[in-house]
């Protein structure tokens, strides 16, 4: 086990905002919240699935719902914990940690506020290490893990159990049930043992996005090789730099999506576009895809290297777009159907990272 | 004979006044240093600036200050606020004050309460407001604080709550007692809103003494006129409205300089860089006014939302220091600043500065003895030079939205310094009484008004959602002094919101217009 520290909490939020590749909610309100649980409650222990009983349940927990109303009506607490231990008590059982289902955004951190307050460990895995926008959008679907059961709670006190029959299931009907519940809601699925996460999850995560937030970190304070040393551990490539110069938003289906075009720095024959739907998706040099999901894309600021989030991307920016690779956990069958281009309506190939063309 | 308006800056090195008629045309210009208590200055300023002006002409005053920012900067003369938050049982897992530096948070931070309130997206409330609460809050702030901060989910959208929360601390507080409501402080998100409202609080003593120095010059030397503070975005409130909403002015001071620097350009699109002694600044006007940041701005290490002017700061001015090396120079960051005048060669000092090598390179002129630099080489000045135009070449570029070429308008003391001709900008245009742009963009700023609020596109149509924002904007500029003849519609920003049903759409559109006669 390992205590989980305030400065740890800097790095983690740095790393969480990178891997919500554009999306997944501004970590700054979860931060704020897991402080006060801190505050509250005492610290938080990040246990590996080795040091915990094989065949304890964990639960996840996530805020589902839509990130401006979430900047509006914060979080409670209620929603959360009452998530967990509706699934508790309909399993039976207790659960033995926490887990995020999505290490990137602002569900990096909420685990950590409701594992403070419920004196439970946050286990070190998740099941995407990026942001995706569908309860779905996992490993463990990919394993034939189901969500389901899964529960749904406001900061009421409503709380509602779904059984449903697949992960997709799952998503249309949490998504239905918070457009009543007020849009800032709690969620927990994929009630696993600890064994399961071990087989199937993403290993490693919580440490990683600290890890990797705190490399980020010395980009942005100027160390020397830094930037290298960050590239490094992410295996991550820095593939264009250049400046905004055409932003097209549109929301349809309850997407944010968008194009984003980028003029080449110093060289103005060269541009780079890029889809949005919520996440940044898919990256074009010159018509041709060089960065597709599953991999990351992130945009820095080319200045101070602080990802950019979907929201604050504009006109002007000058930026840095870096490509990195999707855990390795997400190479198995049934992949690119779950979260490949074509998931996403986009009629082209997935290019593995460092196979441009 | 046309009317005359007064523009007042309060900088922090300098007070600067004007005189401007209806054209535009600045008939009296004055600048002196400021004062520790800004009213001094601007009482100094004024009867400098009208000395020789038929009085009888001027119609209204307009003042910028930077003394609210810097009264939070320096955690000076700021007044403790109880923090009342309609939201519960929403946000309880994040306490008024979070995240707020320590030194802040316990000079201003009086009693806090989360109380049984709030709107739910949709407009159903949260829950019904807890008067009773907020009852017992009021008495615990009695005696306490000298202002109260109300703060509610979702206000943007509906405030009958915050109203009504501001009668019941009436009720028990007193009429005059000073209570913020965070619908008129800030936009969507809530913390921030939040911390904008009690930071507004907690300034109501300094606007008063501000406001009440500066209409007390003006009264002084015989000026019954209407008297207005310039805010943020480079648009005007009235005296009375500064007193409530005095954090709207915190960032007024570049916009100002920058709205002065295009219309004494006399344009309404272009770059518009501010050198000093120490830094520049480079922004950009768009339909005559700044691009606004998009990242979350701090006021004294607290997050708020407000929007603020697009900066970008290089430490390149007239005091920067010039090191010169071997086959190399080094330039700056660091700079001899204010001391320039006596410090740098040319003034008989001892540091070699830009000054200098903008004198020796031709481009300043008239300032100071350019025979002490005989022992400057041809060679250090190239290559200094080389690099201020390399510097401003990429603050330029960084700045513009496309490739298009834009004008450039140089102000400041340190101006000299920008070339004559810069890849990328049309043209470079020193204006006429660019040392006193800041106190010309507070002569000559608008009326506005603004919308924030979330549209759900799908019920009614976006083109019907944008036509209602674009006419509520309207009616708020009209109803802030906007001659409804001339009121325009500056910026409409549409930002979707991902999940949301019916397509939910945060729309912000502003409108501004010249005050009406």
């Amino acid at each position: 086990m390992r205590e989980l520290t305030l400065d740890d909490l800097d790095d983690m939020v740095l790393g969480a905002t990178l891997l919500g590749t554009g999306g997944g909610g501004d970590p700054y309100i979860a931060r704020l919240m897991v402080r006060q649980a801190m505050e509250d409650y005492g610290s938080v222990n990040i246990a590996s699935p080795s040091e915990l009983d094989p065949d304890g349940l964990v639960l996840t927990v996530a805020v589902i719902g839509a990130p401006t109303v979430i900047s509006e009506k914060v979080p409670a607490g209620p929603e959360f914990t009452g998530v967990v231990n509706a699934l508790a008590s309909y399993l039976g059982k207790k659960p033995v940690a926490i887990m995020p289902i999505e290490v990137g955004g602002m569900n990096t951190l909420i685990p950590l506020a409701v594992a403070a307050e419920m004196g439970l460990p946050v286990i070190d895995a998740d099941s995407m290490r990026r942001a995706f926008p569908q309860i779905e959008m996992t490993v463990f679907t990919l394993a034939g893990i189901p969500a389901s059961p899964m529960s749904v709670a406001d900061e009421k006190g409503n709380v509602m159990v779904f059984e449903t029959t697949t992960n997709q299931v799952a998503e249309r009907l949490a998504r239905s049930a918070v457009m009543q519940l007020g849009l800032a809601n709690g969620i927990s699925c994929y009630p696993m043992t600890v064994r399961q996460i071990a087989e199937h999850g993403i290993q490693g995560s919580m440490t990683y996005c600290v890890e990797l937030g705190r490399k980020l970190m010395a980009v942005q304070k100027g160390e020397e090789g830094a930037y290298d040393a960050f590239l490094k551990f992410a295996e991550a490539k820095k593939y264009f730099s250049g400046k905004i110069i055409d932003l097209d938003r549109r929301t349809t289906d309850g997407f944010a999506k968008g194009t984003v075009v980028i003029e080449h720095l110093t060289d103005p024959n060269r541009t780079m576009r890029i889809e949005i739907q919520n996440e940044l998706l898919l990256a074009f040099e010159d018509g041709v895809p060089i960065i597709t999901t599953p991999d990351l894309i992130c945009i820095l600021d080319h200045e101070n290297a602080q990802p950019i989030t979907t929201e604050t991307l504009a006109y002007g920016q000058r930026v840095d777009v870096i490509g990195m690779p999707c855990a390795p956990e997400w190479h198995q069958p049934g992949m690119l159907e779950l979260v490949g281009p074509k998931a996403f309506g986009y009629d082209i190939p997935y290019v593995p990272m460092g196979e441009v063309k | 004979m046309s009317r005359l308006r007064i523009g007042i800056d309060v900088g922090g090195t300098n007070t600067d006044a004007v005189v401007v008629d209806e054209e535009g045309t600045v008939i009296a210009s004055t600048k002196s240093a400021t004062t520790p208590d800004p009213s001094d200055g601007i009482a100094k300023a004024l009867s400098e600036v009208i000395a020789g002006v038929d009085k009888a002409r001027i119609s209204q005053a307009m003042l910028g200050t930077t003394h609210p920012a810097n009264a939070i900067i320096q955690r000076k003369e700021l007044e403790r606020v109880g923090v009342l938050r309609l939201a519960a049982p929403s946000s309880l897992a994040i306490r008024p004050g979070a995240a707020w530096p320590k030194d802040l948070l316990t000079s201003v931070m009086g009693p806090t309460a989360i109380v049984g309130g709030g709107y739910e997206y949709d407009g159903t409330e949260i829950a019904p407001l807890e008067e009773s609460a907020i009852r017992e809050f009021a008495k615990a702030c009695q005696g306490k604080v000298s202002a109260i901060a109300v703060s509610c989910a979702f206000a943007p959208a509906n405030y009958e709550q915050e109203i009504r929360a501001g009668q019941i601390l009436a009720e028990i507080l007193g009429s005059d007692f000073p209570v913020s409501l965070s619908h008129q402080v800030g936009s969507i998100g809530l913390l921030e809103r939040e911390n904008a409202t009690v930071l507004n609080a907690s300034l109501f003593g300094v606007a008063r003494r501000v406001v009440n120095g500066f209409q007390q010059a003006l009264v002084g030397h015989g000026l019954n006129v209407d008297s207005f503070l310039t805010q943020n975005d480079g648009t005007l409130m009235t005296a009375d409205e500064a007193i409530r909403l005095p954090i709207l002015t915190v960032g007024s001071g570049p916009t100002n300089s920058m709205r002065g620097a295009c219309a004494l350009a006399k344009i309404s699109d272009a770059l518009v860089i501010d050198v000093g002694g120490t830094s520049a600044d480079v922004g950009i006007l768009v339909d005559g006014f700044p691009r606004e940041s998009s990242a979350a701005i701090e006021v004294g290490g607290v997050r708020t939302n407000f929007r603020m002017p697009d900066l970008i700061s290089i430490g390149l001015g007239g005091g920067t220091i010039v090191r010169p090396g071997n086959g190399s120079v080094s330039v700056g960051p660091d700079s001899v600043g204010y001391k320039v005048i006596t410090e740098s060669l040319i003034m008989g000092g001892n540091t070699l500065t830009l000054s200098d090598i903008s004198t020796k390179g031709g481009r300043l002129s008239g300032f100071g003895d350019a025979s002490k630099l005989s022992g400057v080489s041809d060679d250090v000045v190239k290559l200094a030079l080389a690099w201020v135009d390399e510097q401003i070449q990429i603050l330029c570029d960084r700045m513009k939205a496309s490739r298009s070429a834009m004008p450039l308008i140089a102000v400041g003391g340190g101006s000299h310094l920008i070339p004559k001709s810069i890849p990328g900008v049309a043209e470079v245009i020193i204006p006429n009484h660019h040392s006193v742009a800041n106190a010309f963009g507070a002569a000559i700023a608008e009326a506005s008004g603004m919308v924030d609020r979330v549209y759900r596109y799908a019920e009614q149509g976006r083109d019907k959602c944008l036509d209602d924002a674009r006419q509520l904007a309207t009616e708020a500029a009209i109803r802030s002094g906007a001659d409804p003849d001339k009121v325009r519609i500056t910026s409409v920003i549409e930002v979707p919101m991902s999940y949301l049903p019916g397509q939910g759409c945060r729309v912000q559109v502003k409108a501004a217009g010249p005050l009406a006669n």
